[in-house]
């Protein structure tokens, strides 16, 4: 049931992504040439998980989930036809994995959608955390479909090549992927990490959206850590009365004028304790909601990581110019403004000759024209980072906002539906103890 | 197994390996759902037997015929030099001729109680005399002081003396009327009626076997020891109960205040997220009154009644001497040569109250098992109420946050 809803929802989500007019100013923005999402011509699931064995890269056995990846084209013009049926193919969860560190580096200014928990976390007692239990599996069957839908309606991601390919080309996927190199860019992301105490003068909303990111993330996993005891406790006061069910039983024996009465209700305490399955179960969907976003928190603050670098380069390049610029002046007026080790060895070490002094200013001149263009470039760069991020932020924002609400309605009716079902319970419960 | 009509030797000892039935009968809990594996102390003196004031429905069942009205109110602590105790106001409304005035107020402290009843035991061997709660409560573990404690003992007191009032037998008591009416209760008075029991006794300690107890007082005696185990497991089910909504409680506590913390960081979904916060609080509410109330006023109730339990225990074992020594005695006549003189009349004293006490004690089963039925009743409607009211309570504190979070998500459809 569980997974009928959620995967439903996450359907709806991915549809409603774009409105058209949304669409059209990403498109312009970030120069994307065709003309909608994938998901406007494709249906997308995952349709089942499979439990395989085989050898891994060193010959050891090993057991793995595959899941069933189906595709369809939809043709607006044969609508109401019987429609054809659906490619399908089957990816294992490092797949995904691959996939989406593809899509990370090649587009930085992008918050790339995350990949459902490789191993269950934040979890109450009661559930499995081992990664071939079939709610687990069936969970994160719902989750990479998730992923899938969002990358398949993102302006900019849905229309990768590499991501059309994993959707519909079984074989030699993974070659296609290594081949565009993406690996050797990963690198510069490293750097990135250390970046940022470097930078002079950090952008002021990156900077904040930085700090919202970490501020969620920390929000988020303490609200999930704090929901699973909650759970596990919620829990514990379902079961107890369960063996209410018994000892009414048991009495109800000795009993002539109650026993009927005592018997019937323990039924219902029974009843009662059993319920708390359904309820915490249905509640793991909404934890998992939740966990997309801890998950998106990283995506957001790699945009934000990798502005840094963009700034840091930036900043890099100008001070190289002016250092160039400096010691060109310096050459030319033969006065040595600030200290410098090459004005403490010319000291030290007599005059240059006038050949010496022309070649090098000749020297400089040509490296500051580069210096100067590379300045150029790195400013047309983290402009267009800018730029391209900054969109790709406020469009995750207005996503977060309106998947986060609906998460929070579908909590409040989850809650209902419990104190509903108490409330059925304890009348059922009340009516046979009054008959007493 | 159903033991069949036992000894009194055999008496002695089922009492003995009922008791320990009771306790095993605790061990039942250990393959419930015991999420942290400790137990709780059942016998903890925190939660000291108390009765319940709603019990009063069932004893106005008669209210008709009733002329003597009874209550346990304000209670008073009293600071001396040699000793601190509280006393509780005990009003009495009567138009029985027995009592000179038709009303009384006179103050009296928990040992009055307690001779009251001992007097009632000694007085009227043959009929089930309610329980008091228990007397001592261990040091340091419960401030005997403290609002709750004395209120809980007030309710059991009153519960006690109401139980009293309506027994057609035990309220015409003298000691009874003289602990109502009296300016100075004196203790010593009647000390001269000494219990007739002592006598008894030795029969039984003398080793002398019950033939048969009848068929109808063995069942009694099984019916309570089944009674007494299950309400064993009632009460600490009740226990567990609480245990886990006390902590579910404190988890409670912290996780609204965690979507309050969220709120703050964010535009759109502030008013969702504090909305949700406000939600849990008001969850917490509710669950706390529940745990509250199953604490004060269900398990007092169960506590009642397993010492009820014991005091009918007593009740039955004391027919059984009385039995015991009528049958002594009638063996003696049997054996004596000459057969031809009639039958002592001391012994056909002494199988008049045999018969007398089987008949109190037949009386007072039924009405003990009527009220009983009452009680029990009121007690478990009582908390499929309170478990209503919980989930009620937080119901319409989600359903009043839904129509706010769906509002304006539309709001912001329209403006978009």
């Amino acid at each position: 049931m569980m997974a009928d809803t959620g995967s439903e929802e996450i359907a709806v989500i991915g549809n409603t992504d774009l409105t058209p007019s949304e669409l059209e100013n990403n498109i312009k923005n970030t120069m994307v040439e065709k003309g909608a999402t994938l998901l406007k011509r494709m249906e997308i699931n995952v349709a089942e998980a499979e439990k395989r064995t085989g050898k891994n890269a060193v010959s050891m056995q090993e057991t793995y989930t595959v899941y069933l990846i189906e595709t369809r084209a939809v043709d607006p013009s044969s609508e109401g036809a019987n429609p054809a049926p659906p490619d399908s193919l089957w990816r294992r969860y490092s797949e995904f994995e691959l996939l989406r560190n593809y899509l990370l580096v090649t587009y930085s200014f992008v918050v790339v959608p995350p990949l459902p928990e490789k191993r269950a976390e934040f979890v109450w007692h009661k559930l499995s955390a081992d990664n071939m239990d079939p709610d687990f599996v069936e969970r994160r069957r719902v989750g990479l479909e998730n992923f899938l839908l969002r990358v398949a309606s993102h302006p900019v991601l849905s229309n990768d090549k590499i991501f059309y390919s994993f959707l519909t080309q079984e074989q030699g996927w993974k070659e296609v992927v290594f081949e565009t190199g993406f690996q050797a860019k990963s690198d510069s992301r490293l750097k990135a990490l250390n970046a940022t105490f470097r930078v002079k003068n950090p952008d002021k909303r990156f900077a904040e959206m930085k700090h919202y990111g970490d501020e969620l993330q920390s929000v988020i996993s303490q609200l999930l850590r704090v929901r699973a005891r909650v759970a596990d406790r919620l829990y514990g006061v379902y079961k107890v009365h369960g063996n209410y069910g018994r000892v009414f039983s048991e009495w109800s024996a000795i009993e002539r004028e109650m026993g009927d009465g005592l018997q019937s209700a323990g039924h219902h305490m029974d009843a009662y304790a059993a319920s708390v399955d359904d309820i915490l179960e249905e509640e793991e969907h909404y934890a998992d909601q939740l966990k997309e976003y801890l998950f998106y928190t990283e995506a957001l603050r790699a945009v934000c990581r990798k502005h840094e670098l963009c700034q840091f380069e930036l900043e890099m390049a100008a001070q190289d110019l002016t250092s160039k610029k400096q010691q060109r002046e310096e050459l030319a007026t033969g006065t040595v403004r600030t200290f410098s080790l090459k004005g403490m060895t010319s000291k030290l070490f007599g005059q240059e000759t006038p050949e010496q002094r022309e070649a090098k200013i000749k020297t400089l001149e040509s490296q500051i024209e580069e210096g100067e263009e590379m300045v150029k470039d790195k400013n047309a760069e983290s402009e267009e980072f800018v730029k391209n991020a900054w969109v790709d932020i406020e469009r995750f924002r207005e996503q977060k906002d309106r998947d986060l609400k609906e998460a929070l309605i579908s909590y409040a009716i989850m809650q209902i539906s419990m104190c509903k079902k108490g409330i059925q319970v304890w009348s059922n419960a009340k009516e046979c103890f009054s008959k007493m | 197994s159903v033991p069949g009509p036992l000894s009194s030797n055999q008496t002695l000892k089922f009492f003995e390996a009922a008791a320990t039935n009771a306790r095993e009968n605790c061990d039942l809990l250990s393959d419930l759902y015991l999420p942290n594996g400790n137990t709780v102390d059942t016998s903890s003196p925190a939660s000291s037997s108390s009765l319940l004031n709603r019990l009063q429905l069932d004893d106005d069942l008669d209210g008709e015929t009733r002329d003597l009205f009874v209550t346990v109110d304000d209670p008073k602590k009293h600071v001396s030099t040699m000793e601190t105790y509280i006393t509780y106001r005990v009003s009495t409304k009567t138009t029985r001729t027995e009592f000179d005035l038709p009303e009384y107020s006179v103050r009296r402290r928990y040992q009055d109680f307690d001779w009251l009843r001992n007097k009632l035991e000694d007085s009227q061997p043959t009929h089930l005399i309610p329980p008091l709660p228990e007397k001592f409560v261990m040091k340091g573990v419960v401030d005997r002081f403290s609002e709750e404690f004395v209120e809980t003992r007030r309710k059991a007191l009153d519960k006690f003396l109401k139980r009293v009032a309506d027994h057609p037998v035990l309220s015409f008591n003298d000691h009874f009327n003289a602990f109502l009416s009296a300016k100075d209760l004196n203790k010593r008075q009647g000390l001269a009626l000494l219990s007739k029991m002592g006598e008894s006794v030795k029969y039984v300690t003398g080793g002398y076997k019950l033939r048969a107890r009848p068929v109808e007082f063995a069942a009694m005696g099984d019916y309570l020891d089944v009674f007494t185990q299950k309400l064993g497991t009632i009460d600490r089910i009740a226990q567990r109960i609480i245990k886990e909504q006390s902590e579910y409680l404190v988890e409670l506590r912290e996780y609204g205040p965690v979507y309050s913390l969220w709120a703050s960081s964010e535009e759109v979904l502030q008013e969702p997220l504090d909305g949700v916060g406000g939600c849990v609080a008001n969850c917490c509410s509710a669950l706390e009154e529940l745990t509250e109330d199953m604490s004060e006023d269900f398990l007092p109730v169960l506590r009642e009644y397993i010492l009820y339990i014991e005091s009918m225990k007593n009740v039955l074992k004391k027919r059984d001497q009385v039995q015991a020594e009528y049958e002594a005695k009638l063996e003696a006549v049997a054996f004596r040569e000459d057969k031809k003189t009639p039958v002592p009349t001391d012994v056909e004293k002494c199988q008049d109250r045999v018969e007398c006490f089987n008949a109190d004690l037949k009386a007072d089963w039924d009405r003990w098992q009527n009220n009983k039925r009452q009680d029990f009743r009121q007690l478990l409607t009582g908390m499929a109420d309170k478990n209503i009211q919980n989930y009620e309570k937080c119901l319409a504190a989600w359903e009043s946050l839904i129509p706010l979070l769906q509002d304006k998500q539309e709001a912001k459809v329209e403006t978009n």
